[in-house]
């Protein structure tokens, strides 16, 4: 990655023009034209340190709940819980942590039923629980731009 | 804050959340495909970033490669005639990207969750105890993520 595609990271992070020709756009602020931006994107695309190049939505401004779960997993269980987890397609993220509770997955759903009701399935696919539902109750930041450090 | 999206509305957050095209235009691809009108489509994602719905557009970038190697979870026992004042402190800090209070639950006394970010874990220890130490909330613990089992963009209107 050369300084160019540090700032063409940066750049498209924070501020991705919404206009007709978006990569123009971005050539311009960055003195190259349209073709190289699409390139370097694409680059940096399959290299993986662009996941995506899109929108995030807001689940509530979208009528959807959002809730963060906490399971105690014993390791003899574990395999079959992150399975019975991750095949919901409402489960975001799933992080194994050093705690008592080791298995905590994020899940946004259309209604607070729908997670109660996807909770219990998962209790009982992988016979583990209870899972503890520990939705916000008040949000004081949410942050998704960390700007590119080296590293 | 809760309104209804049509069925147009419903294909054009379906299209938004794939990755867009790498074509010149991609805006106009994204309409075609919606069958929408492509000015009706930039000046809808203009009113969806105006008001919040989309939080935010452009890419996603992997933390963890990008130099952030640690990230911690701290999670705060609060008083709640505290909670706003601690919850803004939390807030405030540059290596906090969120912060949220939670309900307690069985074998789990906190109720203030803060995310920190830093280069190594010891980075994040020094942010939490400077934290601590502001706000005199002594009770906490700092939860590393040992292991990724998913991390993907949530899908929305696909059930």
């Amino acid at each position: 990655m050369d300084e160019t595609d540090k700032k063409l990271i940066t750049l498209i992070q924070a501020d991705f023009p919404i206009v007709d020709r978006p990569y123009a756009a971005i050539g311009e602020k960055l003195g190259i034209g349209e073709d190289e931006v699409i390139d370097r994107i694409r680059t940096i695309m399959e290299s993986g340190e662009i996941r995506r190049l899109g929108a995030s939505f807001d689940s509530r401004r979208l009528n959807y709940r959002s809730t963060l779960c906490a399971v105690h997993v014993p390791p003899e269980k574990l395999d079959a819980a992150v399975a019975a987890i991750n095949g919901y397609h409402n489960v975001t993220h799933n992080y194994e942590r050093n705690h008592y509770y080791n298995v905590w997955f994020t899940l946004i759903a259309p209604s607070l039923e729908r997670i109660d009701q996807i909770l219990r399935e998962i209790e009982q696919r992988a016979g583990i629980g209870p899972v503890l539902n520990l939705p916000a109750t008040r949000l004081f930041k949410i942050q998704v731009d960390l700007p590119v450090i080296d590293g | 804050m809760a309104r209804e999206f049509s069925d147009r509305e419903r294909e054009l957050v379906r299209s938004l959340q794939e990755s867009i095209p790498l074509t010149p235009q991609p805006f106009a691809e994204i309409a075609a495909q919606t069958g929408m009108d492509p000015g009706e489509v930039l000046e809808l994602v203009k009113a969806w970033k105006a008001d919040g719905t989309i939080r935010r557009f452009g890419a996603m970038v992997r933390h963890q490669r990008l130099g952030y190697t640690a990230n911690a979870m701290c999670a705060w026992d609060v008083p709640d005639e505290r909670v706003d004042e601690v919850g803004e402190t939390f807030a405030a800090a540059a290596e906090v990207s969120h912060c949220y209070q939670r309900p307690k639950a069985e074998k789990w006394d906190y109720n203030l969750f803060a995310m920190i970010h830093g280069p190594s874990a010891e980075d994040c220890e020094r942010v939490a105890a400077a934290l601590a130490e502001k706000t005199g909330i002594a009770s906490y613990r700092l939860l590393y993520s040992s292991r990724e089992f998913k991390k993907i963009s949530m899908k929305y209107f696909i059930e």
